[in-house]
């Protein structure tokens, strides 16, 4: 789900940066008026987590591979602020220093999976989850489902952003200058993978990992 | 909190396991994700280049690309071992990175 540099023009990539920015204030601003000393060591756990998990490419019928982003874990264990920021990090030097998703596709990377990744796992999670108890078994259903959904609204932002670029950046001829796959290509390529399998991937992740806390941490999930 | 030293470890078990992601690819013969070619693949697939990709693909060089260390060969071996010392490498500079901006994000103003 990592865009590389060429696939978005300037139109789309700059708006994403410009989309991003504002989120990255806000959790910023969040986290310096909330963060507590004690829960800063697991912002630095939250972006290892997600770097080393988006190392884990799942093989998918039709010869293309995919991976979990981890932001829906990190949002429920320390909150979506912490995760915009720790996943951002994470996407931040997997693009500086080894290239896996572009220096000018960053904004847009940090919005799929860490901004729209994050905040919709945690909505999700928390509507669901309401009321239950910590150790409950709805708990880490409600935290599957959030992983799945949240995994599949980044891929379809992803793949939205893709598949407008044959509209929005073409030559006079009408030759796609970056991303030359169309909405309808796109976003059946992109949905279909992560509807079927890598969602399903990401919300195993996120429930394995809850369950974990919920025998040996509880206090992390109140 | 005494689990954040049990999660470093779990970290590092994942670490060790990363290969998994070089490994399954290959064994299924599965490329690189959806939308993640590089300028060959995109030929490959549509028979041309778009000029814009053209000239933003090289716009950054990094240096360690794609998880690999300078000089290794394409053998499955040696191609797993890179991956996870570029994952050592990618983690400490990560977990480093978060942990610099996570003091500045505990500073108060004018405490």
């Amino acid at each position: 789900m990592h865009i590389p540099d060429g696939y978005l023009g300037p139109a789309t990539y700059g708006s994403m940066f410009a989309m991003a920015v504002p989120f990255w204030a806000i959790a910023s601003w969040k986290l310096n008026r909330t963060l507590k000393a004690k829960q800063a060591p697991y912002l630095a756990l939250g972006a290892a987590f997600s770097f080393v998990i988006m190392m884990f490419n799942i093989p998918v019928l039709g010869g293309t591979s995919g991976h979990a982003t981890g932001a829906t874990l990190i949002a429920i264990l320390i909150g979506p602020w912490a995760a915009i920021i720790s996943v951002s990090v994470a996407l931040f030097i997997q693009a500086l220093l080894f290239g896996d998703g572009g220096i000018t596709a960053l904004g847009a990377n940090c919005f799929n999976m860490a901004i729209v990744g994050g905040l919709s796992g945690y909505g999700v999670y928390r509507l669901l989850a309401a009321g239950s108890d910590v150790k409950s078994k709805r708990r880490w259903i409600a935290a599957a489902v959030a992983g799945y959904i949240s995994l599949n609204a980044s891929a379809l932002i992803t793949a939205v952003q893709f598949g407008l670029q044959p509209m929005l950046e073409r030559s006079p001829d009408g030759i796609p200058l970056y991303a030359p796959f169309p909405l309808s290509i796109a976003l059946p390529a992109m949905a279909l993978e992560h509807l079927f399998l890598f969602g399903f991937i990401e919300a195993l992740v996120t429930a394995l990992v809850v369950q974990y806390f919920q025998k040996n941490d509880p206090d992390m999930l109140a | 909190m005494m689990t954040t030293k049990k999660l470093w470890i779990g970290i590092a078990v994942l670490l060790l396991f990363v290969p998994l992601g070089v490994i399954l690819p290959r064994l299924f013969g599965a490329e690189g994700a959806w939308g993640e070619w590089g300028l060959d693949g995109i030929r490959n697939l549509t028979g041309f280049v778009p000029e814009g990709m053209k000239r933003l693909a090289g716009i950054w060089k990094p240096p360690l690309p794609g998880y690999g260390v300078p000089g290794q060969s394409a053998g499955l071996c040696e191609a797993s071992v890179g991956y996870v010392l570029t994952g050592i490498i990618g983690v400490c500079i990560t977990a480093g990175l978060m942990y610099v901006l996570t003091k500045l994000l505990l500073k108060k103003n004018g405490s």
